[in-house]
């Protein structure tokens, strides 16, 4: 030991990351215990968004409650609205009818794609490509945005689904514009990946960096494409198949490492299969219905359902017990952000506070959704 | 960490930026530049058509909001049910579009204006007359296709987007 180490004692310190942090991508607080540069840990501190919202659908009718499932997940509200839909549809016993099964896949992996688009612009944000791809990317997802607002009248909680198929038809604008869009989204992901994927910076920041390894993210209940980075091939829309998933064909992307790299390059490979699915639904949409014959107030039997999908951000469960009545007695919902955040502690001990935002960045979670 | 062939990456990337030079603007100059709106748009206020209502409160009762509120009675002289008042507190309107869906009369519509913000927050409670059509407030046609025929098309970024001549 030289003398220098000896002299230099250091002792750890607290420092506040957030809750009004510009890379914490909402309200959220880490309470993080530094040595020098070097996190020794950290203590996720939440709850600053929090509004009540299972305890608001208790008191609302089953229609009532979609638009709440918007402001779930506020930057992919078609999922939450599915995984809402299904779990109660489930209850019922509803059968949807087969052209509203195919918008709602086609609603759902658009809804992946604007996801993805927002989850690694930012992620590329905070690893210092300061905002230019996050403009291209938030231009991307504008043109799927300008979709959802022709389908459904506006660009952020479409409030879009019901319950026993989708509120509306689509336009008929919509296929052609959307047959336009899956074209320059297929040259944009091209283009994208161009930009950045041997990018030197990238690779020294995020390979290597914040590596959660399989078994850690098989025990704190890591779902989509941060437990498939790590490996973990497991995808809902496979595994246990609900709406028509069965029906096409799709890979599962999976990363080595499980590092932040592996995390990007899965949401960008995520986001072709996307597309792929997208056109195989495009091409043998049926005619007919969209909306089952369900009641305007739907009162479904006593009994308790768990519905899950394959959300963008992993897997989204809705729990409901109905005791009858026209609300549910109990809503429980099993946010993929959340979970996905209990893996934030094991994968920056050890790591310099700059590594700390790239790998936060890397999981993509959306406050509303950890707070609800 | 190694830094192979440093630089390569850096400029694989600065041509996608570059490139990009010579593309058209993708922004508007939002109130000089207006773009159209969807046919099916969701906007501020609600329209009611006064003579179509029958004082139903269904859209009431399907507002996750309760931000709906009917007063009904008899009117004694012309011998006759009538709406007193419809009052919409659009300060509690999210805009769900749940009372357009649930009217059987076709008696609500979304708005397709939506400038509308208010100074004071009493005007945000509308009632009776200050609800119905007018030239500042037109219907939209969610859940109205044939509303939604006479409305201009909306812009699109796929459509306005000119794509570099490969």
């Amino acid at each position: 030991m030289t003398t220098r180490e000896i002299t230099l004692k250091t002792e750890p310190f607290v420092l506040n990351v957030g809750p009004l942090h510009p890379s914490t991508h909402g309200v959220y607080r880490m309470r993080t215990t530094l040595d020098g540069e070097v996190v020794l840990d950290i203590e996720p501190v939440f709850g600053y968004l929090h509004r009540g919202i299972e305890k608001l659908m208790e008191e609302r009718t089953f229609t009532g409650i979609i638009p709440l499932t918007d402001r779930l997940d506020y930057i992919s509200p078609m999922s939450n609205n599915l995984a809402y839909c299904l779990a109660v549809e489930k209850l019922c016993g509803i059968k949807v009818p087969e052209r509203a099964e195919y918008l709602r896949v086609i609603m759902a992996e658009l809804q992946r794609l604007a996801n993805h688009c927002i989850a690694v612009g930012s992620f590329l944000n905070d690893a210092g490509a300061y905002f230019t791809p996050f403009m291209y990317t938030f231009r991307e997802r504008e043109k799927i945005v300008d979709l959802f607002e022709m389908v459904s009248g506006q660009r952020m909680t479409y409030n879009y689904m019901r319950i026993g198929g989708v509120s509306q038809d689509i336009p008929e604008e919509f296929l052609p514009a959307l047959a336009k869009l899956l074209d320059q989204l297929e040259r944009f992901v091209d283009e994208y990946d161009f930009l950045l994927k041997e990018n030197e910076i990238l690779i020294a920041r995020a390979k290597g960096v914040g590596i959660l390894p399989k078994e850690v993210a098989i025990n704190c209940g890591i779902s989509g494409p941060v437990a498939r980075a790590s490996g973990i091939r497991r995808d809902l829309r496979r595994d246990d198949p609900y709406s028509i998933y069965d029906r096409f064909e799709f890979d599962i992307p999976v990363g080595e490492n499980g590092d932040s790299y592996d995390r990007y390059r899965v949401r960008v490979a995520e986001m072709r299969q996307s597309l792929r699915i997208i056109r195989q639904a495009m091409k043998d949409i049926p005619a007919g219905p969209v909306k089952a014959e369900v009641p305007q107030v739907v009162r479904p039997p006593a009994g308790e359902v768990y519905a899950h999908i394959e959300a963008p951000k992993g897997e989204l469960g809705f729990y409901i017990v109905s005791d009858g009545s026209i609300a549910p007695y109990r809503c429980h919902v099993r946010p993929t952000s959340l979970i996905n955040l209990t893996a934030l502690r094991q994968m920056v001990r050890g790591w310099k506070v700059a590594d700390l935002i790239v790998i936060f960045g890397s999981i993509d979670i959306t406050m509303g959704e950890v707070d609800r | 960490m190694k830094f192979e062939h440093f630089g390569l990456g850096l400029l694989k990337g600065m041509t996608v930026t570059f490139r990009h030079i010579f593309r058209h603007p993708t922004v508007n100059q939002y109130p000089y530049q207006r773009l159209n709106v969807s046919r099916r748009i969701r906007g501020n206020e609600l329209v009611w058509d006064k003579k179509r209502c029958t004082g139903c409160a269904t859209c009431a009762k399907a507002c996750p909001q309760g931000a709906i509120e009917i007063v009904t009675g008899a009117n004694p002289v012309e011998n006759r049910y009538e709406v007193r008042t419809y009052r919409v507190d659009t300060g509690y309107c999210i805009q769900c579009g749940l009372c357009v869906e649930s009217c059987p009369y076709d008696a609500i519509f979304m708005g397709y204006a939506y400038e509308r913000a208010k100074y004071r927050r009493r005007d945000l409670v509308q009632e009776n007359d200050t609800l119905l059509e007018s030239k500042e407030r037109p219907k939209s046609g969610y859940f109205h296709p044939e509303v939604a025929a006479g409305l201009p098309a909306q812009t699109l970024l796929v459509e306005k987007i000119v794509e570099r001549k490969d």
